[in-house]
C-alpha cells in the first residue's frame, strides 16, 4: 500500500528550504564520482540539473530522443522568466511572488514547494547571466523586466521572444563543457522505454536507438525524468511533435503515482486551427498581452460578416467592439491568468462572436499601442513574433489585428512527487513539467521556466544527495541481471506487438481522432456526460488502434513511425486516465473548469471543503481500475480565497 | 494545388541512394511544407512504403531540428525561417519541388533527408560555453552590460544550430554557426574572460570535423533563418587573430 | 602562433594580406605601364622598366611579390581542395542562394588570371630580365627597348582579345577578392563594409580599364 508523504521540512515556511539543506545528508566528494545518475531529457531541467551533478562530481549519462541535447522543447518558450528580484522597485518580493503563483494555481499546490520556487528564481537569474544568457537589458546596463499574465508587478526576464531557447542553450552549453570534461555521457536519438528495478528502487532503464533500432540496457545509482509535459495527447498543441508520455508513463506502470493528469493549461494566444493536415499549434507569446488588446465585436451581425470575410477586424468602429477581457476583469485586463482569457476566448466564440471563417478565433489588436508607442517601439519589443505571425498568416499584424485562440499548452499534472521531488519508487526523481508540479491547477506565464531551473539547478542536484547518500556502498553493476532482462523483454513484446497488428490506419489519422475527443471532453470546458463518454470513446480508440493501426518498417531499425506508434499506446491509456481524474474532480480550479461549477458570472467555482487535494493515481494492472490516493493540502501562510482579478 | 517532388531517398550512410519522384495531388496553399510532407507519408504508409524520413521537431521555427534543401535553397524559397514555417502558398501549382538533405562531409546522411549534426555538439563542448559552475553566481545586476553589446550578443545568440549555414556555403563551411558562438559569448563581460581559449579550440575544431573554409561568400547570411550577420564571421578573425598573435 | 600555418583561419589570413599587397602592386604596375601611352617618347617607358629591373630595392621587392603570389596561390589551392573535400556529394540542383555572384567563381577566374601570368613569364617578363630583347644605348646605357616590343605585340588581335579578356576574369576576381580580404582580416562594419564594396567595384573597373586602354589604344591607334 502506497503511502504519501510530502517530508516538508519543519519550521517557518521562509526558512524550510535552508532547513533542509542544513539537515540533509550530502555524499562526499570521493563518493561521487561512485555514482552514477541517469537523466532523461535536456530541456532546461534535464539539462540544468545534469550539468549541475556533473559539476559536483557524481557521473551522469543524459539521454534525449532529439538528435541534439540542445532542441528539447524549453527552447520554445517565448516570453520569459520569473524571478523576484524587484530591480524594477514595484514592490515585488519573495512572497509575492510566492502567492502569485499559489492563487494563480487556484490554491492547488504545496505552499513549501512554491516558496522554495519562489525562494531559488533569484538565483537562477544570477546563475543564467552569469552564463552569458544575453537578457534584454537598459540604456544604463542593468536588466530589463516586462509583465506577464496574473501579477500586478514587473518580474519577468526576458531574451526577446527568445526567453527559453537562451536559457536552454545556456543550460545545454554547461552540459556541453561537462560532456568535454567527461563526466557526462551523452545518448542523443535514444528513448527512454522501460524502467528498471531492482529490489523495489529504480536502478536503470531500457532504452532504444532511433537510428538502429537496438534496445540498450543503461543502469545507475538513480534515475531522475525530465521529460516534459504530455499535452500530445491533444494531437494538436504548442508542444514539439516528439514531446511524449511514455517514459514518465513506464514509470507510473511501475509504481510511481501520477498527480493531478486532468490539470491541463490552454493558452489564450495561439495562432487558429487553419485545417485538417495542421499538425502543429503556433503559440504567441504571452508577453503580447501587454500590449495588444483583446476584442470581438459586440454585434453578433459583425461577428457573422467577419466569419464569411466580407469585412475584415479594422472596419469595426471602435464603439462596436467589445475588449471582453478590460470589460470583466478592469484591474488584470488583459493580462488576467491563461485560464481566464482562454476561457473568457470560449464563452465569446461560443456565443457565436468569434471572428474568423470557423469562429473560432479573437482579435489581438495593436493598433492602439502602435498609435501611442509608434511602430518601432513595438517592432524592438515583438518582431519576431509579428515575423512569425506573418510567416504562418499571410497577414500583416502591423496593419491588422491578429487573430488568436487558445491552445494545449502545458500540463500541470505529471509524476507525484514529494518536497524532495523524489517520486514514490525510490530512486526515481521526476523534474520540470514531468513532475506534478509546483503550479496547481494553473500555472503562470514565464513560471515554467523558472520551475524548470528551480529544480534543475537548484533542487534536485541538492535532494538527491539525501537518497544517495545511502548509496554509496552500492556499486556500479552489469547490465546482465535479470530484471533488466526481463524490462527488455516487456518492450521488445510490446514493440512486437505492435509490428505486428499491421492493420489500415496511419498512427496520426488515429491520434487525430483521440485529440478530438479530448478536446471535446477533457479540454476547456468539461463536464460528468462528457468526461463518461470520453473514456468509453478512448476505450473504443484503444481496440481500434491494437487492431487497425499499420506501420511500415523493420523493428531493428530506424522507424518513425513505430517511434509515434509506441507514444500514442501511452497517450491511450492516459487519456483515460486524464478523463477519469477531470471526472473525480467535482469541482473548478485553475485550467480544470467543470462547467456544472461555476458562479453566476461564469468563473471557477472551487469546492475546497471536499477538493483541496492533490489526486495521486496509482496504476493497478491494465484491465484493473486505477486507485486514487489523497495528499491533502494545508494552507498555513495564505488565506484560501475565492480568485478575483477585477 | 498539384505538385511534383523529387525527393532523395538513401537506406542508410552508405548505400548510394537515389531520386524519386512522386505526385500530390490536393494540398492547401495555407498548409506548412512539412504538413504537406506528412500528407505525402500518410500516402505512402496507406501504400504499404516506407514513409519519407527527415528531422522535425518543435515546427514553430526554433528547435533547429528541420532543414531541407528545397529547390536550391536551405530551408526553400523564403527568407528569414525553416522549413517548418515554410507554406505552401510560396510554391504555384504544378511546381516540381526539389527536395535534397544537407550535403557536407560533417554531417553525413543517416536516412533520406535526415543527417547526422553531431559536428555542431562537438563544437560547442570545445569552449562555446561560460565556465561557471552552478551556484557560484554574483548578482545578476553586478555587472552592467552596455546595451548595444548585449543585442549584438544577443544577435549572434539567436542561432538554432540548423545547420543551414553550411548546407548554404559552397565549401560546406562552419564559419557563421561558430562566428555566432564566439561573438555571443565574447561580447559579454561573462564570456570575455576566456575569449582566447574558446575561439583557438573551436576553431581547431572546426577544421578538424571537416568543414570546409569561408570564402565570404555571404550565402549563410542569405539562408540563416535566425538572420545571423556575416560580420559575426569577420569578428570570428578578429577574435582568432587576437588569440593567436 | 605556430598554428597559423595549419589553422584554416591563419592561411587566409596570409592569403588575405598577400591578396592585398598584390592588389597594390597592381596599381603600380599599371602605372608604369600607362607610361607607353602617355608619352610619345618610348625611352619614358624604357627607362622606368630599366629601373624596375636594376633597382636593389625593386629586387629585393620583387623577390617578396614571387613570395606573395606563391603563398596566394599555393594556399588557394590548399583551401580549395579542403572545400572540394567538405562536400563530397554535391547537391543535384545548384545553389540558388542569393549571394554575390563574382564569389562563387573565384578558383575559376584565379585559374584564368593564372595561366595569363604564366604566358606573361614566359612571353615578356624573362625577356625583359634576360635580354632577349633589342638594345637602344643612351648615355652610354644599354636598355631593352621594351617598348617596341610592347607596340609589336598590341599590334595582334588575338593578342589583345587574349590580354583584354584575361583582365577582364581578373577584375571579376578583385570585386569578390578586394573585399573578402578585408572580411579575412576581421574587417566588416556596417558603416565600413559598404564604402569598401563600393571602393572594391572602383578599382576593379579601375584596373581592367587601365590596362586593357593600353592594347585598345596602340591597336586602333
Amino acid at each position: 500500500m502506497v503511502k504519501l508523504q510530502s517530508r516538508i521540512p519543519e519550521g517557518p515556511l521562509a526558512e524550510k528550504w535552508s532547513n533542509y539543506k542544513s539537515n540533509q545528508n550530502l555524499v562526499n566528494p570521493a563518493n561521487k564520482r561512485k555514482l552514477d545518475v541517469i537523466v532523461i531529457g535536456t530541456g532546461l531541467a534535464g539539462a540544468a540539473e545534469a550539468a549541475s551533478m556533473a559539476e559536483m562530481g557524481f557521473k551522469v549519462k543524459s539521454f534525449c530522443y532529439q538528435d541534439s541535447s540542445r532542441r528539447a522543447h524549453s527552447i520554445g518558450a517565448q516570453g520569459g522568466i520569473n524571478a523576484a528580484k524587484n530591480y524594477q522597485n514595484d514592490g515585488d518580493s519573495i512572497y509575492r511572488l510566492f502567492f502569485d503563483t499559489v492563487k494563480g494555481g487556484d490554491y492547488r499546490s504545496r505552499e513549501a514547494n512554491v516558496y522554495r520556487l519562489a525562494e531559488v528564481s533569484n538565483e537562477i537569474i544570477d546563475q543564467c547571466v552569469a552564463q552569458g544568457v544575453p537578457f534584454a537589458r537598459e540604456y544604463g546596463g542593468t536588466l530589463d523586466n516586462r509583465s506577464f499574465g496574473g501579477a500586478l508587478v514587473s518580474r519577468t526576464f526576458y531574451a526577446r521572444g527568445q526567453t527559453g531557447q537562451q536559457l536552454l542553450l545556456g543550460a545545454y552549453q554547461a552540459l556541453s563543457r561537462q560532456v568535454k570534461k567527461g563526466n557526462v555521457e551523452m545518448y542523443p536519438r535514444m528513448e527512454m522505454y522501460n524502467l528498471v528495478m531492482v529490489d523495489g528502487k529504480a536502478r536503470g532503464i531500457i532504452a532504444r536507438d532511433v537510428i538502429t533500432g537496438k534496445l540498450e540496457r543503461f543502469s545507475a545509482h538513480a534515475v531522475v525524468l525530465a521529460s516534459g509535459g504530455y499535452g500530445n495527447v491533444y494531437f494538436l498543441s504548442t508542444m514539439a511533435m516528439g514531446a511524449n508520455v511514455s517514459a514518465i508513463w513506464q514509470c507510473y506502470k511501475k509504481g510511481a503515482l501520477f498527480g493531478n493528469p486532468g490539470f491541463v493549461q490552454i493558452h489564450p494566444t495561439c495562432i487558429p486551427v487553419h485545417g485538417e493536415y495542421q499538425s502543429k499549434l503556433n503559440l504567441m507569446s504571452e508577453s503580447l498581452r501587454n500590449d495588444g488588446r483583446i476584442w470581438v465585436p459586440k454585434k453578433r451581425e459583425d461577428a457573422v460578416r467577419l466569419q464569411t470575410g466580407e469585412i475584415g477586424g479594422v472596419d469595426i468602429p471602435e464603439e462596436d467592439r467589445d475588449y471582453y477581457l478590460e470589460r470583466r476583469y478592469p484591474a488584470f485586463g488583459n493580462l488576467v491568468p491563461r485560464d481566464v482569457a482562454s476561457r473568457a476566448a470560449k464563452e465569446r466564440c461560443d456565443a457565436g462572436y468569434g471572428v474568423n471563417s470557423t469562429g473560432l478565433a479573437v482579435f489581438l489588436d495593436f493598433k492602439d499601442s502602435i498609435n501611442r508607442l509608434g511602430k518601432d517601439v513595438i517592432e524592438a519589443k515583438y518582431g519576431n513574433l509579428f515575423q512569425m505571425y506573418e510567416k504562418i498568416t499571410d497577414t500583416n499584424p502591423y496593419k491588422v489585428p491578429m487573430m488568436i485562440y487558445p491552445a494545449i499548452h502545458y500540463t500541470m499534472g505529471g509524476i507525484w512527487v514529494d518536497y524532495e521531488l523524489h517520486t514514490t519508487i525510490p530512486g526515481l526523481f521526476a523534474t520540470g513539467e514531468s513532475n506534478f508540479s509546483d503550479h496547481g491547477a494553473n500555472r503562470l506565464g514565464a513560471s515554467a521556466l523558472m520551475q524548470g531551473l528551480a529544480d534543475g539547478y537548484f533542487v534536485l542536484p541538492y535532494t538527491i544527495q539525501n537518497y544517495l547518500a545511502d548509496e554509496i556502498n552500492t556499486p556500479r553493476f552489469k547490465t546482465d541481471i535479470p530484471e533488466f532482462e526481463t524490462a527488455e523483454k516487456e518492450v521488445k513484446e510490446q514493440l512486437d506487438k505492435l509490428m505486428e497488428v499491421k492493420g489500415i490506419m496511419s498512427v496520426d489519422t488515429l491520434h487525430k481522432k483521440l485529440g478530438k475527443i479530448m478536446w471535446e471532453h477533457v479540454g476547456m470546458g468539461r463536464n460528468k456526460e462528457g468526461l463518461q463518454k470520453a473514456i468509453e470513446e478512448i476505450e473504443k480508440l484503444k481496440e481500434e488502434f491494437w487492431f487497425n493501426v499499420n506501420i511500415p518498417g523493420e523493428v531493428n531499425d530506424l522507424n518513425p513511425e513505430l517511434q509515434k506508434a509506441s507514444r500514442m499506446a501511452d497517450f491511450l491509456e492516459l487519456g483515460a486516465l486524464m478523463a477519469k481524474d477531470a471526472l473525480h474532480r467535482e469541482e473548478s480550479c485553475g485550467g480544470h473548469f467543470r462547467e456544472e461549477f461555476q458562479t453566476g458570472e461564469g468563473e471557477a467555482l472551487r469546492n475546497d471543503k471536499d477538493f483541496t487535494y492533490v489526486a495521486a493515481w496509482e496504476y493497478k494492472g491494465d484491465d484493473k481500475e486505477p486507485v486514487l490516493h489523497k495528499e491533502p493540502l494545508k494552507f498555513e501562510y495564505i488565506e484560501v480565497k475565492q480568485r478575483d482579478y477585477k | 494545388m498539384k505538385l511534383k517532388l523529387k525527393i532523395w531517398r538513401q537506406k542508410d550512410p552508405h548505400s548510394r541512394g537515389k531520386f524519386v519522384n512522386y505526385r500530390l495531388n490536393d494540398i492547401s496553399a495555407d498548409s506548412s511544407f512539412l504538413e504537406m510532407l506528412d500528407v505525402l507519408n500518410e500516402e505512402l504508409i496507406s501504400k504499404g512504403e516506407e514513409p519519407v524520413v527527415y528531422d522535425h521537431d518543435c515546427r514553430e521555427g526554433i528547435c533547429g531540428a528541420c532543414g531541407l534543401y528545397i529547390n536550391g535553397r536551405p530551408h526553400g524559397p523564403d527568407s528569414l525561417i525553416t522549413v517548418c514555417q515554410l507554406h505552401m502558398r510560396k510554391f504555384k501549382n504544378g511546381d516540381t519541388i526539389v527536395i535534397e538533405p544537407w550535403r557536407a562531409r560533417a554531417f553525413p546522411v543517416i536516412r533520406d533527408l535526415m543527417v547526422d549534426r553531431d559536428a555542431f555538439d562537438k563544437l560547442i563542448q570545445e569552449g562555446g560555453y561560460v565556465s561557471v559552475n552552478t551556484g557560484s553566481a554574483p548578482d545578476a545586476n553586478s555587472i552592467p552590460v552596455k546595451k548595444v553589446y548585449a543585442d549584438l550578443s544577443m544577435d549572434a545568440a539567436a542561432c538554432i544550430g540548423c545547420g543551414a549555414c553550411v548546407a548554404a556555403c559552397k565549401n560546406a563551411s562552419a564559419m557563421l554557426f561558430v562566428g555566432a558562438k564566439v561573438s555571443h559569448l565574447t561580447l559579454l563581460p561573462q564570456g570575455k574572460v576566456e575569449s582566447n581559449e574558446r575561439v583557438r579550440d573551436m576553431v581547431a575544431k572546426m577544421d578538424e570535423l571537416g568543414f570546409g573554409n569561408c570564402t565570404n561568400t555571404g550565402a549563410c547570411e542569405a539562408e540563416c533563418p535566425k538572420g545571423i550577420k556575416l560580420t559575426n564571421i569577420a569578428r570570428l578573425n578578429r577574435e582568432y587573430y587576437r588569440a593567436t598573435f | 602562433m605556430s598554428g597559423i600555418i595549419i589553422s584554416s583561419l591563419g592561411k587566409k589570413l596570409l592569403m588575405s594580406l598577400a591578396g592585398i599587397f598584390l592588389i597594390t602592386f597592381l596599381l603600380l604596375h599599371m602605372g608604369i605601364n600607362l607610361l607607353v601611352i602617355i608619352f610619345e617618347d618610348p625611352m619614358v617607358y624604357n627607362k622606368a622598366a630599366h629601373f624596375m629591373s636594376s633597382n636593389i630595392l625593386i629586387k629585393i621587392f620583387e623577390i617578396i611579390l614571387f613570395g606573395g603570389l606563391l603563398l596566394h596561390v599555393i594556399f588557394a589551392l590548399i583551401l580549395q581542395i579542403q572545400n572540394w573535400l567538405a562536400r563530397p556529394k554535391r547537391y543535384n540542383k545548384a545553389n540558388y542562394s542569393n549571394t554575390s555572384f563574382f564569389s562563387k567563381f573565384m578558383i575559376h577566374t584565379a585559374v584564368i588570371t593564372l595561366t595569363f601570368l604564366v604566358i606573361h613569364f614566359l612571353d615578356f617578363y624573362i625577356k625583359a630580365k634576360f635580354g632577349h630583347a633589342a638594345e637602344i644605348i643612351v648615355d652610354g646605357v644599354a636598355y631593352h627597348d621594351l617598348a617596341s616590343e610592347i607596340m609589336d605585340k598590341f599590334k595582334m588581335l588575338p593578342f589583345v582579345i587574349f590580354y583584354i579578356a584575361a583582365f577582364i576574369f581578373l577584375g571579376f576576381h578583385l570585386i569578390h577578392g578586394f573585399q573578402s580580404a578585408f572580411k579575412t582580416l576581421g574587417l566588416d562594419n556596417k558603416k565600413y563594409t559598404p564604402v569598401i564594396q563600393v571602393l572594391a567595384i572602383i578599382y576593379s573597373t579601375v584596373v581592367v580599364a587601365g590596362y586593357s586602354i593600353i592594347p585598345l589604344i596602340i591597336y586602333f591607334l
